[in-house]
């Protein structure tokens, strides 16, 4: 992929780029890593302490504690990111504050928050899920792909 | 040949600087006319509070020269946001003859370039320009919502909230504008719009090497070269291109807009930019460090990335430009 990128390079450019890439600072990647995990893990252990807190108060088992769990951090996640702090996060904890529910919250709300300004049906409506969006139409891509797959196996007997 | 020399010598006669909140903690604080606590300025939307900036320091420049709206014969300035609103909106508060500039953020001086040009050649007595740049408002269309987490890379940099503008006369007191080296686009096949610095390096290192040559001087001309905003990276690689092609600058007098205007300890990541960082740099701490004796003549280098968020997203590459304006104070002569 970056040897067919290159090639439309002229060798000035290709010198040039060489010679930016040596002064330029790379991404921290292991550091960002670490940071991520722990982040990460940090946001899904107050999701569990409030899960267990679903099911030892209220009438929830461990199946059906998912769904309030999931509205509680997202509630959170808006909180956070209406007062400007979710952002600040996400620059320490990088993929750590993305990957989790409270991610996918963070850019729903984000965008409806930023174009508030364009009123409520082309604004917020409009936008709300630019950034969102991807994620749903790849997350139903996949779990169709997978049933796909499994319809096709119980089909042939393998399962 | 791209540079023009002015034999007229136009007077930058008042400037207006105006800033927002994360400019009012940084370096350059006490530098600016106006500086405010808020990013929304009282105003609805970021849009509109970017228009405020640009207008308060256009009407401040014109209160500190003693003129007044009547007087002004034209108005060129730009910023960032689509079909440049915000400049268009100044220039109808303004009321007079008016370009729009697009330079990403080497509006300033090509606006500075092209007023001393109108100047020189009779074409005005009195122009209005200047550039601007709203945090909120230009993340909001290059980049994400201001509240998306997604995490920068250290090659980033921060978008200045702030405007600048200058009042360019025939006659005056003030600083001079001596000469201009008129930028060409530069495009070395870079596509990360979160390393504008390295796009934009070899378009400022063409501009400062054109210069000299077509003026046939070298970096001892001046006591300050400032580079618009290249950032910690941008500023390196251009230094060591500079230095590589045999252009020698001293590293203390080459200098960047884009780091001088915050403290090293605000998260910028590589630094500054956006429209107003070198017209806010310029016009205010610059110009002040010019009226207090400290520099004599500087070279003004604002580099802009001319890109899109349609094209990047479309895997086009960054052009880039810069445009060069050599300023003097202080009984020099040409």
């Amino acid at each position: 992929m970056a040897n067919n990128k290159k090639k439309n390079l002229t060798p000035i450019q290709q010198e040039y780029q060489q010679f930016q890439s040596e002064r330029e600072v790379k991404r921290p990647v292991v550091k960002n890593c670490i940071k991520a995990f722990f982040v990460g893990g940090l946001i899904c252990l107050i999701g569990q302490f409030i899960q267990t807190f679903f099911i030892y108060n209220f009438n929830f088992t461990e199946q059906t504690a998912g769904n309030p769990t999931v509205a509680v951090m997202i509630f959170i996640a808006m909180l956070l990111t209406g007062f400007g702090v979710y952002d600040r996060l996400a620059q320490f904890a990088g993929a750590g504050s993305a990957v989790p529910v409270t991610g996918f919250g963070n850019a729903v709300i984000s965008a409806a928050i930023e174009h508030r300004s364009e009123g409520f049906i082309l604004g917020v409506g409009g936008n709300m899920f630019k950034l969102a969006g991807s994620v749903i139409m790849s997350g139903v891509f996949a779990a169709f792909i997978v049933a796909l797959i499994k319809t096709l196996l119980i089909q042939w007997g393998a399962l | 040949m791209r540079t023009w020399e002015f034999e007229q010598r136009p007077v930058i006669v008042s400037t207006g600087t105006v800033g927002g909140p994360f400019e009012a903690n940084g370096r350059l604080a006490d530098d600016f006319d106006t500086l405010h606590d808020d990013l929304w300025l009282n105003e609805a939307t970021y849009e509109k509070a970017h228009k405020v900036l640009f207008e308060e320091a256009s009407l401040r420049a014109l209160e500190k020269a003693g003129i007044t709206k009547e007087q002004v014969d034209f108005f060129i300035g730009g910023d960032l946001i689509n079909q440049i609103t915000p400049t268009s909106f100044t220039a109808k508060t303004i009321g007079a003859g008016y370009f729009g500039l697009f330079g990403a953020c080497s509006t300033s001086m090509e606006g500075l370039a092209l007023s001393a040009f109108i100047i020189n050649n009779g074409g005005a007595a009195c122009i209005v320009t200047g550039s601007a740049s709203h945090n909120a408002a230009v993340e909001k269309q290059f980049r994400y919502p201001t509240e998306y987490g997604a995490q920068k890379p250290p090659t980033s940099q921060w978008t200045v909230t702030g405007a600048g503008a200058s009042v360019v006369m025939a006659q005056g007191e003030g600083p001079v504008v001596t000469s201009a080296t008129i930028g060409k686009v530069v495009d070395m096949g870079l596509t990360d719009p979160m390393n504008m610095g390295g796009a934009m390096a070899p378009a400022a290192v063409d501009t400062i090497e054109t210069h000299f040559r077509d003026r046939k001087i070298d970096a001892s001309h001046y006591d300050l070269i400032a580079t618009g905003d290249l950032g910690h990276i941008g500023r390196e690689v251009a230094f060591d291109l500079l230095k590589k092609h045999g252009t020698d600058i001293p590293e203390e007098k080459f200098q960047d807009c884009g780091l001088l205007i915050y403290r090293e300890d605000q998260p910028v990541l590589a630094g500054a930019s956006g429209a107003g960082c070198s017209a806010v740099v310029t016009y205010g701490h610059l110009l002040n460090r010019m009226k207090k004796g400290e520099l004599r003549r500087i070279l003004i280098v604002a580099t802009g990335a001319l890109l899109s968020p349609l094209t990047f997203q479309q895997g086009e590459t960054i052009p880039c430009i810069a445009h060069a304006v050599s300023i003097e104070y202080g009984g020099g002569n040409l």
